[in-house]
């Protein structure tokens, strides 16, 4: 599928910086909407404006009003008004929820080619922007549709979490005007140049995805629990109505013998009522949040693990 | 004296405008530097600044330079301390972005295009940290700014950031026009003491000069009042995401065809390391050429070049050898850890779909 080639970079990227800065420092997940056109096989997001923050004393606030007035107010100064994703800060990486399953569902099921871009600041302070685009693959697009989150509907759409969401590749483009701007910024700027990239610090960073994995690994591990309970119940209860079955049956060639009327066969499924199947969404999407820490963890001590080496070789001349 | 400013303003032509000079924010000269010219008369003054080169001229020093001795000084001193915030207006990439995008997606006819400005005040500094574009119709004798609008969009966007006011409002084009003090008038009505931003798309000097102007009145008291736009200094500030930002987008504008991918992993630490790299081989070349007697040799360079080689810290080798293995083992240990997890998920699947 296309890759995002995206005509005025800056002012999105810039915009949603600058939002999460200004709004999201109390770990709240800070989101917007994109705005932008579909050109051929590439989707061209130009625009974006924030959401405001749930506050409880906001619960009249309507959600779709605003977005409605923003959209037409942007259509007046000729900025493109077709809604085409959305974007959410994350803090570490934490992301896969049901909550972003279900807004971005809603959100492909519209518009076909929408996104949700996932800013992550902390990474980004450490020294190089985190920004990846994310969609929702076909597989689970179906299932999504049908609401069948049993084992058995999984089992069949052959799904597993890393076929949850696909990443969409990021091109920065910018107009030649803003290109100018940027050379004049350079000029004029007296904020020297940052280098936290080379920054040897990990023991926060690591001890913080740690904790977070090691929370996810909890959940998961419950879940396993409960899915063996579950199926230990459905083998116990098959063996139960194995037996009873034998039972009449043998009941049944006695009285024959004896001659008297076999007792009639019951209903044996209404007996005993199969065990509720546990959902599996939950722990499909436990799997994928695990999986995307333990890429970032392994991405970030990868990066470290250089850094570690250069002041190896700097300290050597001493 | 007064009426001196008056003749420079709206003559324009003769005299050449010294409020166009470039605002350089490097140059924080203090204010008490400036040579005293209580003095020397306003008229011979304004000759004197604009013969001599220009570099940094400030609102401040035309305060300083320019006080009248007769007891209109007094008048004319709390008039301009009272109408000019403390002379810095910090200013977000966000919003020239912005402006740049709308002025890109005007509508056709226009020649430029206005707009409101957002953000904060402080006791010294205004920081501006958003803007919106509103639609108007400019024509010879008439300018037309949808004001309803306007207040929509402010209000739409205080339910986001309930911190930021209207602090002002830009305009794109090299010059402030007549139609710029009507508009001013009006955003006068909205915030006090607007900030008004020109920002030249046109690129007519050559460089996209950006420019911050405040209003102040002028004219004998009684009869015509003018209006005249005293320039502010414009400062950039980012927050350090913005940075990191900013600097990405620098990286687009030395391609080509402008685009860029977003790199990952190894290979940023490989990019800074080279742009660190690239500084040490400039110092190096200079400081050849300080041995080499082309250049003659700055002391305060050589501190700073003293300062960095001692930074290195000085540590037994055995101990910097301890430390850094028990680095690489935690990062290792961690990674083999992550690599495990991973494994055990996708196990616990399979066993699931079985």
């Amino acid at each position: 599928w296309p890759d995002l080639k995206d005509g005025t970079w800056s002012v999105v990227l810039l915009k949603i910086i600058k939002h999460y800065q200004e709004e999201g420092q109390g770990s709240e997940v800070v989101q917007g909407v994109l705005l932008g056109l579909v050109v051929e096989d590439r989707l061209e997001i130009t625009n974006c404006f924030p959401f405001p923050q749930h506050t409880e004393d906001d619960a009249d606030f309507d959600e779709v009003q605003y977005q409605m007035e923003m959209m037409r107010s942007l259509r007046h100064v000729n900025i493109d008004h077709l809604h085409v994703g959305w974007y959410q800060s994350t803090y570490y990486g934490s992301f896969v929820s049901r909550a972003l399953l279900d807004s971005q569902f809603s959100y492909q099921h519209a518009i076909e080619e929408s996104v949700v871009l996932i800013y992550d600041p902390i990474k980004t302070a450490q020294g190089s922007l985190s920004l990846k685009a994310y969609r929702l693959t076909p597989k689970l697009m179906e299932i999504c549709k049908e609401k069948d989150f049993t084992p058995e509907g999984l089992k069949k759409a052959n799904i597993g979490f890393e076929h949850m969401f696909e990443e969409v590749p990021i091109l920065i483009k910018n107009s030649h005007l803003i290109n100018a701007l940027m050379w004049d910024l350079e000029d004029k700027s007296t904020v020297a140049d940052k280098h936290e990239l080379l920054n040897l610090s990990s023991s926060n960073h690591l001890e913080k995805s740690l904790q977070l994995l090691m929370d996810r690994v909890d959940d998961m591990s419950q879940d396993i629990v409960k899915y063996n309970t579950y199926s230990r119940n459905q083998s116990k209860q098959q063996q139960q109505k194995h037996q009873y079955v034998q039972r009449r049956q043998q009941e049944n060639t006695q009285r024959q013998s004896r001659g008297e009327p076999p007792l009639p066969e019951e209903d044996t499924s209404k007996m005993f009522k199969p065990p509720q199947p546990p959902p599996r969404m939950d722990t499909l999407l436990i799997a994928g949040q695990i999986n995307n820490y333990c890429q970032n963890v392994k991405e970030f001590t990868s990066q470290n693990l250089g850094k570690l080496f250069m002041a190896e070789a700097l300290q050597g001349h001493n | 004296m007064l009426t001196a400013f008056v003749g420079a303003h709206v003559s324009g032509g003769g005299l050449e405008k010294w409020w166009q000079q470039d605002d350089n924010p490097a140059a924080e000269r203090a204010p008490s530097s400036a040579p005293p010219m209580d003095s020397v008369r306003c008229a011979a003054t304004e000759r004197r600044m604009l013969s001599s080169p220009p570099f940094g001229l400030r609102a401040s020093r035309w305060r300083y330079t320019c006080q009248p001795k007769t007891a209109a000084r007094r008048h004319s001193l709390s008039l301009s301390k009272m109408s000019v915030y403390g002379p810095v207006v910090k200013i977000h990439p966000v919003v020239l972005a912005s402006i740049c995008d709308s002025y890109e997606r005007r509508n056709e006819g226009a020649s430029r295009v206005i707009g409101t400005l957002l953000g904060t005040i402080d006791k010294h500094s205004i920081e501006v940290t958003n803007c919106f574009s509103v639609p108007h119709n400019e024509s010879e004798d008439e300018v037309a700014v949808d004001m309803e609008f306007a207040k929509n969009m402010y209000d739409l966007h205080k339910r986001v950031s309930p911190t930021e006011v209207i602090i002002g409002w830009y305009a794109t084009g090299f010059d402030i026009t007549e139609h710029s003090v009507l508009i001013h008038e009006y955003y006068s009505r909205e915030a006090t003491n607007p900030i008004h931003l020109t920002m030249d798309t046109a690129l007519q000097s050559g460089k996209m000069s950006i420019r911050a102007y405040v209003s102040a009145q002028m004219g004998v008291p009684g009869k015509t009042v003018g209006v005249m736009f005293t320039p502010l200094t414009v400062k950039y500030v980012y927050y350090d995401t913005e940075r990191i930002g900013v600097d990405l987008l620098q990286r687009t504008r030395v391609l080509p065809n402008r685009t860029k991918g977003l790199t990952s992993d190894l290979s940023q630490v490989g990019g800074s390391a080279a742009r660190v790299q690239d500084m040490l081989t400039t110092m190096l070349a200079y400081i050849d050429d300080v041995l080499s007697g082309k250049v003659a040799a700055d002391n305060s360079v050589g501190r700073f070049l003293m300062d960095l080689v001692n930074k290195v810290p000085t540590i037994s080798a055995e101990d910097f050898e301890n430390m850094l293995n028990s680095n690489i083992n935690d990062l290792l240990m961690v990674t083999y850890l992550s690599n495990l997890t991973q494994a055990q998920i996708a196990l616990n699947e399979k066993l699931v779909l079985l």
